[in-house]
């Protein structure tokens, strides 16, 4: 799939239809645009923000997966962020939890460090990847209409799934969630129905 | 010393069964020989996830992930991961999730590899440094012991453990020609 030259996405009105399509979902945001703009759509406990540990949001998403079967999960990261992390689709690939998606936020240049462009704008080919990691149902997304395709796969927990959205490569307002990990941690288990220590 | 490193030894089932009596559900392991038994115990328990890494930071992450989802976990690696590790375990601290990890050392005692030993030697100072508590066991009577206080510390206390299992316990690593 060759990316769109000019991707119609905005990213933050596409993860505020996100959520709002996926109200029961436990999210995973990771490190930079991903966390604030999963912010932006509205503060939630089941939001779980990264704030560091670049490359760990799918593997976090997987061991949650693994341990809250009856519970969707969706980690909604960069492609800068998912490149970090590349072998944890392999990983991902010999577990196939059905309870996880993963939505790679793709503008193709690492956004918070000053725009370079990233990988994903120079040749590599995200969907192929999850494919060759046996993630089957992978697709790239180029118009917002399709969002209703990523939260039926969010929403019926049949497969993993993994969705490259082309989204403009704009600077957009900071919307920054709580930094406190302890906090974050403790209520996102609260909606799990699991205590603190 | 005669053992060798995929000897059957009762300490390595001491291992597996303190890991299933304090309910670790997932099992994340880079292999090493030294741990080879008990994943293929965790891979034979039908109450456990088994998951192979490409790279032992995944684990740190992952899990994390279990810690969320209310299920205990342990990552097996050998020293020379624990390189791979040092930022993702930031996660650890940050969040202040419970962690398990047991550690096979390489490059430590015996070593034919000379490539082995510059992580071997750093291994204790990067945990040191990023806040984990490091247990090292050396005699097979003690590992029972030292992986449940280790297990407790982590889970009760809320603590990032390291168990360091010693190459002189692994035993020699089989250098031979066939």
């Amino acid at each position: 799939m060759s990316r769109p030259t000019s991707p119609s996405i905005n990213r933050r009105e596409f993860v505020a239809e996100l959520v709002k399509s996926s109200p029961e979902a436990m999210f995973v945001a990771g490190l930079g645009s991903s966390t604030y703009d999963l912010f932006a759509a509205g503060d939630r406990p089941n939001n779980f923000y990264l704030w560091g540990a670049m490359g760990g949001a799918a593997g976090i998403g997987l061991g949650l997966a693994l341990a809250q079967p009856s519970k969707s999960i969706v980690v909604l990261t960069g492609d800068g962020e998912q490149l970090m992390g590349l072998g944890t689709l392999a990983t991902i690939g010999a577990q196939l939890p059905k309870n996880l998606t993963i939505v790679v936020l793709d503008n193709g240049h690492f956004g918070e460090t000053g725009m370079q462009r990233s990988h994903t704008s120079l040749g590599t080919d995200l969907i192929a990847l999850a494919k060759a990691c046996s993630i089957t149902n992978s697709h790239p997304i180029s118009d917002i209409k399709a969002i209703s395709q990523i939260s039926d796969c969010i929403n019926t927990t049949t497969q993993t799934s993994l969705f490259q959205v082309f989204v403009k490569a704009q600077e957009v307002p900071r919307a920054l969630p709580i930094r406190d990990g302890v906090h974050i941690k403790n209520r996102f288990r609260e909606v799990l129905g699991l205590d603190p220590l | 010393m005669t053992a060798s490193d995929t000897s059957v030894a009762s300490w390595k089932d001491d291992i597996f069964n303190v890991l299933k009596a304090g309910d670790i559900r997932q099992v994340t392991y880079v292999p090493d020989a030294g741990h080879a038994h008990v994943i293929q115990a965790a891979h034979a328990d039908a109450n456990m996830k088994a998951v192979v890494l490409t790279t032992e930071e995944e684990g740190v992450a992952i899990n994390t992930g279990a810690w969320l989802g209310g299920e205990r976990s342990v990552l097996l690696m050998q020293s020379s991961g624990v390189g791979n590790c040092v930022n993702m375990f930031s996660l650890l601290h940050s969040c202040r999730i419970p962690f398990l990890t047991l550690i096979t050392m390489r490059g430590e005692y015996a070593e034919f590899n000379p490539w082995q030993t510059s992580m071997s030697k750093a291994t204790e100072a990067c945990l040191q440094m990023m806040g984990f508590r490091v247990l090292r066991v050396t005699d097979p009577a003690e590992v029972e012991d030292v992986v449940s206080a280790a297990l407790d510390s982590a889970f009760e206390a809320g603590e990032q453990v390291a168990v360091l299992i010693s190459q002189r316990l692994i035993g020699r690593k089989k250098w031979n020609k066939d």
